[in-house]
């Protein structure tokens, strides 16, 4: 019995940091009911090839067709199915979305990292650079790089990923000050370890929470910027199929008002997706925070 | 002191330690604050010095001077003989092993992130003074020192206690096979009760394993039961120093009488007793007060006291015990405050 409690005591004291964020998470019944939609939105997105009735590309049907059993969701103008083009343009937005963020939280850490850690000159130039960007309207920029290089999938995704790394430098500078004067790192120096181990053992992990809560932003961000650079044509460029580009048609009064297939699809799931996204933020915010210990 | 130079195994010369204070619009240098200003001491091998004195004092400084985490600004600091300063990188990456910390607050001086286990291998295995297998052995003999179990490897930090956290925090220090270990007032973040008992630890470590320490504390009581040797600061400099015992029972310097007197007495008869509280603040260690840095609040400041910096000065020949106050012993006698003895 004694020895039972025992054990009980322990499983709890020794709760993983882990399942502790897990349990917290929990806690967000609506951030989960988002987890489990982003994960069956993705998991569609991943198997279209698998689950799309028709090929994206090829025409099928009739111009824009009405919805029904053998078109779920209609065809669009030139009688593509669209249902299949929407699991492939999820895809493309995921895609897009996250490689963007990738890229922009890789940029992002390493000079928060470089700029909080050595400061002086090095985070003087930095965070100058930083500011430039920041003020930078990057529709601009988009325009300037879509003139000079052709605009396509890739150029849209290493646009966005430069554009929006500014907010995570910022917030893993100030995270670095911090950790930089604790006691902890501190103690690590006069041990004599090595910097990369203080940089990337000591102090990266201690940002990690807010790094991740403020990528989904720039996820859900970086997602809504691609639907309206594709929206504008400066996108992802047709024939490739992409939540943006496949409310091109909504440009057209006719479709707005007479073929709801074409545009409510593609927009609902975009605002469900960035939805979603943030909702997982949010949770995740509550559920790292070190100071809340439910 | 001058004597056993050759004997120290740590030797501050004259330290010097300031910080620049920035301002204006263009952010340039306005000023210098005085944290360590002229300093010298040696601490002998085996010893425990204490360096007592107010918050701001520059103590801690000297702390972090003395393990390497800050340069100074002028003055030289020697470990067995070797100025420090002088140091490659690499000489210094492996003298730094031997120069370890035990910090103030035990609540940040683990990484939260990781557990005992990590925070304690790491060190050890990066400087090869243990192997991947011998690893666990070497922890465990260590925690035992320090009077904790094996089963505390796992854990994380957040699951000690306070005192738990700083035993850790000696574990770690010791793991690295130090000569010397600064203890930044070690357990003036913790309970009462526990206090005794890190202090009782600290020393029965420093004589089992024959560390030399040194004791940064701010009141005279933890300070004097540890330490061999006290000195005491007042605005960067040493205003007094000499044997823990003799520095008790006979202050020379009316600031170290200030600070025994606010050591609280546990006698509800004392209590009765008017006892002599320092009033004021400490001076700006910007704009130090001219000549000693104590007499506007010294209670027996003279004329002379406000244009010539005291120097420290043996009371008695041989006895060790130094004092930067020229007031001489029968001026404070007169007064009712005691008597110097030989």
């Amino acid at each position: 019995m004694k020895r039972n409690e025992e054990k009980k005591r322990r499983d709890i004291v020794s709760e993983s940091y882990l399942q502790t964020i897990g349990r917290r998470f929990m806690h967000h019944h609506l951030a989960v009911v988002s987890l489990v939609v982003v994960a069956l939105l993705a998991g569609a997105a991943l198997l279209a090839p698998v689950i799309a009735p028709y090929n994206p590309d090829d025409i099928v049907g009739p111009f824009s067709g009405a919805p029904s059993g053998e078109f779920w969701l209609g065809t669009d103008q030139i009688g593509r199915d669209v249902l299949s083009r929407l699991l492939y343009a999820m895809r493309i937005s995921l895609l897009v979305g996250v490689m963007a963020t990738l890229i922009s939280t890789v940029i992002g850490v390493v000079l928060g990292l470089i700029a909080g850690y050595f400061g002086g000159v090095a985070d003087m130039a930095i965070m100058r650079f930083t500011d430039m960007v920041m003020s930078f309207p990057y529709i601009l920029l988009v325009l300037v790089a879509a003139a000079v290089f052709k605009p396509g999938l890739w150029n849209i995704i290493l646009i966005l990923g430069f554009v929006d790394w500014p907010g995570i430098a910022r917030l893993v500078r100030g995270n670095v000050l911090n950790l930089r004067e604790t006691n902890f790192v501190k103690g690590n120096i006069v041990a004599g370890m090595p910097l990369r181990h203080i940089l990337f053992s000591e102090i990266l992990p201690n940002t990690v929470a807010p790094i991740l809560v403020y990528a989904t932003s720039v996820l859900a961000l970086s997602m809504l910027d691609e639907a309206a650079l594709s929206f504008l044509g400066l996108g992802v460029q047709p024939p490739t199929a992409s939540l943006g580009n496949m409310l091109n048609g909504a440009q057209s009064l006719t479709v707005l008002t007479k073929q709801p297939w074409l545009w409510i699809p593609a927009g609902l799931l975009i605002v469900i997706l960035v939805m979603a996204i943030n909702f997982i933020g949010d949770a995740l915010r509550d559920a790292l925070d070190p100071g809340s210990r439910r | 002191m001058s004597t056993l130079q050759n004997e120290a195994l740590i030797r501050v010369e004259d330290l010097k330690v300031y910080y620049l204070v920035k301002g204006g619009i263009i952010n340039h240098t306005v000023g210098h604050t005085k944290a360590v200003d002229g300093v010298s001491f040696s601490i002998m091998e085996g010893e425990i010095l204490g360096l007592v004195g107010e918050s701001g004092c520059g103590k801690s400084t000297i702390g972090r001077q003395l393990v390497g985490l800050e340069r100074p600004t002028a003055g030289k600091i020697f470990f067995e003989g070797r100025d420090l300063s002088l140091l490659k990188k690499g000489q210094m990456q492996k003298i730094r092993t031997q120069l370890q910390m035990v910090f103030q607050d035990p609540y940040s001086s683990l990484n939260p992130r990781r557990h005992i286990y990590e925070i304690l291998s790491q060190p050890m295995l990066y400087h090869g003074i243990s192997t991947r297998e011998t690893v666990e052995k070497d922890m465990v003999r260590i925690l035992d020192m320090v009077g904790l179990s094996r089963n505390v490897l796992g854990r994380y930090p957040h699951e000690f206690s306070g005192g738990q956290r700083q035993r850790i925090g000696i574990a770690r220090a010791l793991s690295l096979n130090p000569r010397f270990i600064v203890c930044d007032e070690p357990v003036s973040a913790l309970d009462v009760s526990i206090q005794a008992q890190i202090l009782n630890l600290l020393r029965s470590l420093q004589k089992e394993l024959n560390l030399t320490l040194l004791f940064v504390g701010h009141g005279l009581g933890a300070v004097n039961y540890v330490s061999d040797r006290i000195a005491v600061m007042y605005l960067g400099k040493i205003v007094e120093t000499g044997p823990a015992r003799e520095i008790f029972r006979h202050p020379a310097h009316p600031y170290t009488r200030a600070l025994i007197e606010a050591v609280p007495v546990p006698d509800p008869q004392e209590k009765e007793k008017e006892r002599k509280l320092l009033e004021g603040e400490i001076g700006d260690s910007n704009h130090p007060p001219a000549g000693c840095r104590f007499h506007p609040r010294c209670p027996f400041a003279q004329a002379g006291c406000a244009q010539k910096e005291p120097a420290l000065v043996e009371i008695c020949e041989g006895s060790g015990h130094y004092t930067a106050c020229p007031v001489t012993g029968a001026d404070k006698e007169e007064q009712g405050i005691g008597e110097i003895h030989c």
